[in-house]
């Protein structure tokens, strides 16, 4: 048993790289995941990624947001302190629109930024978890989970002639970690 | 996907049910407009009132169009390029709508009838009365209007009809020379005729957005002369903007179920679902915007507008007009899926065209007509026979001019390729 944890497939062309997702794939190979310096078009469908569940957390987030100050401004200007303002009535719900239109938004954006950091492990301050490096820079990586796909030497052999650069057996997941 | 696979030589005709049923509309809208000048003053006065609602929301769903392709080509964008024949076909017509805008203007303008202001009898015309009845400007006269007199240096006819004039004469020229430079670049090729119309689209865009709110104050604003409101003209752009985007996006939608437009796949859906959709919310956006600052200033002279549109005959169609705008869209176009729906998006579109009609009527009706009963069927009957002759006429222009281009996409855009393989998730 090799102590590899990872196999990275690097390639320094991103045809090449679909091609050797596409070897793979017909060797039903799972792919763990890919990574590249830049988007490729239509890579998520070819993957099988599932669809961004970013939007749902856009709306709860929205909603929280309208409900927070929706409760802060009945709190504040109709139950706790209600004041006579150019003789409107204390709940006057016109006047509570522009508060609760701009803090869901607020709250939305935030939280849809936050949301993405979390599940992208991208916090600032946080060392990024890499794979390898050049992933940032100039080159195009397919990583594949070495456990419980042997033997290793034909996943090199698939990414390979697909035309990989390099192969790299990695024995730790990632390069860099915090 | 590939350039080749698509027959771009290949042209709109304009034959069979698209004319047959633009030409009903067109009778319909005739027999409309008979039928309002034999049903007495207020008859008449309510074609009046519809014969302009219907030719401003005819212009500006044309000048929607010459907007759109402005900013698009100010934008550099590519995604629009596949179906942009279409706001092209509408910015053709917006000088046959103008004309019709400045016929209709100028008879209600002409056309007068007895009425009784303020106890005494006055020839007033049928548009415009608020300022344009003889003697509101005269220190002499009886019905003097110490407002009105100081509104006259805009609100007077040669400076009104003139600004008319120029600008909607201004906007088709800017829409025509556009049109005329992606005609001749089908032709030569090459990045002359883009970098010309980003010039032009440029230009029409200052003149445009500075212009735009001039226009609908003298046109719709100024049916309520003793009222104002800042917000109107934004609020009239957001509108025209919106209603013209989902006239685009039914004629393409439609033209697309016909079998034209082949080469426009559910992206471009996508993102002219976006803007209906994003442009829906800001017509919410200006029209609450209008609605507060009046509500919270609470000036008399200010709230008599919204204190009109709150009497029971227009109260439910005030609400209405919320729904029809802002929820409809909210909740048919949020998700993706829904603006890539053919049938989700024409669906919407129907509904926001019809909802911006209620939102001309309620701008113009409550200054103009007498309306008794919330419901009167004869008058919605009326109504509904003038905007489908309107519709007819635009259906029927528009359409002509379409089948009169050489090819539905502009050939030799330089972002045409962009726009065939546009993809979004």
């Amino acid at each position: 048993m090799s102590s590899t944890k990872f196999i990275l497939g690097c390639f320094d062309d991103p045809d090449n790289m679909m091609h050797g997702i596409e070897n793979l794939q017909k060797n039903s190979i799972p792919i763990y995941d890919v990574y590249t310096p830049m988007p490729i078009h239509g890579i998520e469908a070819k993957l099988g990624v599932k669809e961004s569940r970013l939007g749902y957390a856009a709306f709860c987030f929205g909603c929280l947001g309208g409900s927070v100050i929706f409760s802060i401004l009945y709190y504040t200007l109709v139950h706790d302190w209600p004041m006579n303002v150019g003789g409107k009535p204390h709940f006057a719900m016109p006047n509570f629109v522009p508060f609760t239109f701009e803090w869901t938004i607020l709250f939305a954006a935030f939280g849809m930024v936050f949301t993405f950091y979390a599940a992208t492990h991208l916090f600032p301050g946080r060392a990024p978890r890499v794979m390898d490096l050049r992933a940032t820079d100039d080159r195009f990586v397919i990583a594949v989970d070495a456990k419980g796909n042997v033997p290793h030497d034909d996943i090199t052999r698939l990414l390979q002639e697909a035309g990989a650069v390099e192969v790299k057996h990695n024995e730790r997941k990632y390069v860099s970690y915090e | 996907m590939s350039t080749h696979q698509h027959s771009f030589n290949e042209r709109f005709e304009f034959a069979g049910k698209a004319k047959t049923l633009s030409l009903v509309g067109i009778v319909i809208g005739i027999v409309g407009v008979l039928a309002g000048f034999f049903g007495g003053e207020e008859g008449i006065q309510n074609t009046f009132s519809n014969l302009l609602l219907s030719s401003y929301y005819f212009v500006g769903v044309c000048v929607a169009g010459v907007f759109f392709l402005a900013y698009q080509y100010m934008a550099q964008s590519g995604w629009s390029v596949a179906f942009l024949r279409i706001p092209q076909a509408f910015a053709k017509t917006l000088v046959f709508a103008a004309i019709t805008l400045l016929i209709v203007v100028a008879a209600g303008l002409l056309v007068h009838h007895e009425e009784v202001l303020e106890g005494h009898k006055v020839s007033a015309p049928y548009l415009y009365a608020h300022w344009a009845t003889k003697g509101l400007t005269d220190p002499k006269s009886e019905i003097y209007d110490k407002i009105i007199t100081g509104k006259s240096a805009f609100l007077n006819l040669p400076f009104f009809y003139g600004t008319l004039i120029v600008l909607l004469g201004l906007y088709s020229l800017f829409g025509r020379l556009l049109v005329k430079y992606s005609n001749s670049e089908d032709v030569l090729g090459g990045m002359l005729n883009y970098n010309k119309s980003f010039k032009i689209s440029a230009i029409f865009l200052v003149i445009f957005g500075f212009t735009f709110p001039i226009y609908s104050f003298g046109a719709v604003m100024s049916l309520e002369a003793h009222w104002f409101s800042t917000m109107f003209g934004w609020y009239n752009l957001a509108a025209v903007h919106v209603s013209g985007l989902a006239v685009i996006a039914l004629t393409l939608i439609i033209l697309k179920q016909n079998g034209y437009f082949e080469w426009v796949n559910e992206s471009h859906m996508q993102d002219l679902g976006k803007l209906i959709f994003g442009f829906s919310i800001f017509w919410t956006y200006v029209w609450f915007a209008q609605f507060f600052l009046t509500w919270y200033a609470n000036m008399p002279e200010e709230s008599v507008y919204f204190y009109k549109r709150w009497e029971p005959e227009y109260k439910w169609w005030f609400w209405l007009n919320i729904i029809l705008n802002f929820l409809a869209p909210l909740l048919l176009l949020m998700k993706n899926n829904d603006k890539r729906s053919l049938n989700r998006m024409k669906f919407a579109a129907i509904i926001i065209i019809i909802g911006h009609w209620l939102d001309y009527y309620l701008m113009i009706m409550p200054g103009t007509i007498k309306k008794e009963h919330m419901f009167n069927l004869v008058e919605f009957a009326q109504d509904m026979a003038i905007f489908a002759g309107f519709a007819g006429l635009f259906s029927f222009l528009m359409l002509s001019t379409l089948s009169k281009f050489e090819s539905l996409v502009p050939k030799k855009h330089p972002l045409l390729e962009e726009s065939l393989h546009h993809h979004i998730y």
